[in-house]
């Protein structure tokens, strides 16, 4: 729990407490969440130095408990998470996914807290997705993201949705550790961190979201200002040792996602446009997704995925990052059998169609019993292009399997 | 007077088939059962009509043919719209690793469904595809239209006769899907004549062949008008699986209204 600021969520404890109603006992109490384990097998050796052989465990648990009183119309989520890893220190870690209080009314809705805010339609890349840093040190996909702090009012208005955040405390990435697989070659230190701002991650970031559903389109726009949720990494030495610092700039943000929803097809478009004091670019991300329903005469599900993704920085060279996703095409298909235990499988494939470099996924999980979820990963990345990022990541092909109990 | 009509109808088409029985009269008797089906099938409608809103709890039960079962636990919150279908949250409870998960819908007479579904784990709600009718409900015998609202609209209609069933004297009624999305070719279904309930659903299969059987047992009358069952078995003929329901905790006029239906009720639904 080192990476957590203890006096920070003591504070928002007490102030959410200070919001309960001291004469109301809660009248729903409820504890829920799951407990897992997962064991990782790399099938190369790593390219760089200390990096594991083959195997990583870990094991997870992430509780959540939930009052609620008023009818629900007042509620307090509390949904802490933990993991331990074999090997890696950084990996070994703890975050307060969420804590925060929703009062809802009938035309808006207050929410405080620590909370999760997911944006955007796409599958492949998360591109309009702000709100929440990444937990880099779950897993590689991005998905796994830290709980952040907020302040959020919601509107439901006729012409639909409107969300007003402020966003008191920015939260640095954190990085996978030496042992660890899917690394650069020079460590990123999660001690040596800068910002642009002289308020540093106090920085008060405000967002504006409306969204709203016309006909067979979902929309969304929205206007982001703060600190950019990914890091400048540039390398510094101290004590002889080479290591990469952190440095988080400001910026705005302008996102549009939209989907068409239209018989068995869904027609996903996301787009940005981003300012920062180094650099302005836009990037989209679109595609479709058709399901096939009832396929080979069975009662499954067959969907096929197409996605794009372009970023007007282009691709990296030896002298710029560039983007990852730049000029990238992605295919995927999504099995899912409808039967009893839920059984489903993801097969991925993503190509940039400048370079060589290409990731393949396989998800696979079933339902055991009535609480457990078994789950096979597999994944293997390929690049030859040394300044391309999946180039440092070439060797970190592997199988994973997932038990998670749920309760 | 809905029966006496019927008996009328039946009086005459009997003459004429006795008569002269020539493709006139066929078609005539067509018409009538035609006519008679749709007759009956709206009485059962507007006898279950003005309840406004309704919540429930619902229990699933899932058998395979080696008898081995899984639970599904779910609460449902229905608004009835008169000018069109109705809206309603579905919130999962059970199996734990869908716990939280909910599902908006719109539904419309004849037009496709607006659904939304909100994934816990991700935070994400996601618009999604109404065109699938036929496939299975979380894994059970229940399709997705098994389980949305009756709508005159959604079908074609056929008097058959009458029947008695679970003792009580009951129409046939024959109803043919107008969705050519539908997983079936028609549906014959049992109505009481007494209260117009439904007692028992025959399902066949796109090839015509009888898929599924639905039958709905202790009904029991809520605010002195809206009939609900207590409990209802489908079983699916051709693979020996079967899927009981049970109802709980049934209340009518709790005061719903539209703002309880939106994507920001749709993320805090429990």
């Amino acid at each position: 729990m080192n990476k957590i600021n203890k006096n920070l969520i003591l504070a928002f404890t007490l102030s959410l407490a200070s919001l309960l109603p001291h004469t109301t006992v809660a009248d729903e109490f409820e504890v829920s969440g799951r407990i897992g384990f997962e064991q990782r097998y790399f099938t190369e050796q790593g390219q760089f130095d200390n990096q594991l052989e083959h195997n990583q465990a870990s094991v997870f648990i992430e509780p959540e408990f939930y009052w609620g009183w008023n009818q629900g119309s007042d509620s307090l989520t509390f949904k802490p998470f933990y993991r331990q890893d074999s090997v890696d220190d950084e990996r070994s870690h703890g975050d307060i996914r969420e804590l925060s209080y929703i009062h809802a009314s009938d035309n808006w809705e207050l929410r405080a807290g620590i909370r999760r805010e997911f944006w955007g339609v796409t599958e492949f890349q998360h591109l309009v997705d702000v709100i929440n840093q990444t937990d880099g040190v779950e897993d590689t996909d991005g998905e796994d993201k830290l709980g952040q702090v907020m302040v959020n009012l919601s509107l439901v208005q006729d012409w639909g949705i409107v969300d007003i955040y402020l966003l008191p405390k920015f939260r640095a990435r954190p990085f996978v550790g030496e042992e660890s697989r899917f690394r650069g070659e020079v460590l990123v230190d999660n001690d040596n961190i800068s910002y642009q701002s002289s308020a540093e991650d106090e920085h008060l970031d405000v967002a504006l979201r409306w969204s709203e559903s016309l006909g067979v389109f979902d929309i969304g726009s929205y206007w982001f200002h703060g600190t950019n949720r990914n890091p400048i990494l540039t390398p510094y030495t101290e004590n002889g040792e080479t290591k990469l610092r952190q440095y988080y700039n400001q910026m705005d943000q302008f996102g549009i996602d939209v989907q068409a929803t239209i018989d068995d097809w869904l027609w996903k478009y996301e787009t940005i446009y981003r300012s920062t004091d180094i650099e302005d670019f836009w990037a989209l991300q679109a595609g479709f997704e058709y399901t096939y329903i009832g396929v080979f005469n069975s009662v499954a599900d067959l969907g096929l995925l197409i996605e794009y993704g372009w970023d007007s920085r282009g691709e990296g060279d030896e002298l710029s990052q560039g983007a990852n996703v730049q000029n990238d095409v992605f295919f995927g298909s999504r099995l899912a059998l409808n039967d009893m235990q839920s059984s489903e499988m993801l097969i991925g494939f993503g190509a940039d169609l400048e370079h060589n470099a290409f990731s393949f996924l396989i998800e696979a999980n079933r339902r055991f019993g009535e609480s457990f979820i078994v789950s096979l990963d597999v994944r293997l990345l390929q690049s030859t292009e040394s300044f391309d990022p999946l180039y440092s990541f070439k060797d970190d092909d592997h199988l994973q399997l997932g038990i998670e109990y749920y309760f | 007077m809905l029966n006496k009509r019927i008996i009328t109808t039946l009086f005459t088409a009997f003459s004429l088939s006795l008569g002269s029985y020539n493709v006139l009269a066929e078609s005539m008797q067509q018409q009538e059962a035609e006519k008679l089906g749709l007759e009956i099938s709206t009485e059962a409608k507007f006898r279950d009509t003005g309840w406004n809103d309704n919540t429930s709890d619902m229990l699933m039960l899932l058998r395979n043919k080696q008898g081995q079962e899984s639970i599904r636990e779910i609460k449902t919150k229905t608004l009835e719209l008169l000018n069109d279908g109705d809206k309603s949250l579905t919130i999962f409870n059970k199996p734990r690793d869908v716990k939280g998960t909910s599902f908006l819908s719109f539904s419309h007479p004849v037009a496709n469904d607006d659904q939304w579904l909100y994934l816990p784990s991700l935070k994400r709600v996601k618009r999604i595809s109404s065109r699938n009718k036929s496939g299975p409900f979380m894994g059970s015998e229940f399709s997705f239209e098994d389980l949305s609202s009756f709508e005159i609209e959604k079908y074609n209609y056929n008097y058959l006769g009458d029947e008695t069933i679970n003792g009580l004297d009951s129409y046939m009624v024959e109803q043919f899907p107008v969705d050519e999305n539908s997983g079936y070719t028609r549906r014959i279904v049992w109505l009481d004549k007494a209260e117009y309930r439904v007692q028992k659903i025959d399902f066949y299969d796109r090839k015509n062949s009888l898929l599924k059987t639905l039958s709905y047992n202790s009904y029991k009358q809520y605010l002195d008008k809206f009939w609900r069952a207590d409990s209802a078995l489908m079983v699916n003929h051709q693979s020996g699986k079967s899927t009981e329901l049970k109802w709980d905790n049934y209340a009518f006029k709790t005061g719903l209204v539209d703002s309880d239906f939106n994507r920001n009720t749709l993320k805090r639904a429990r």
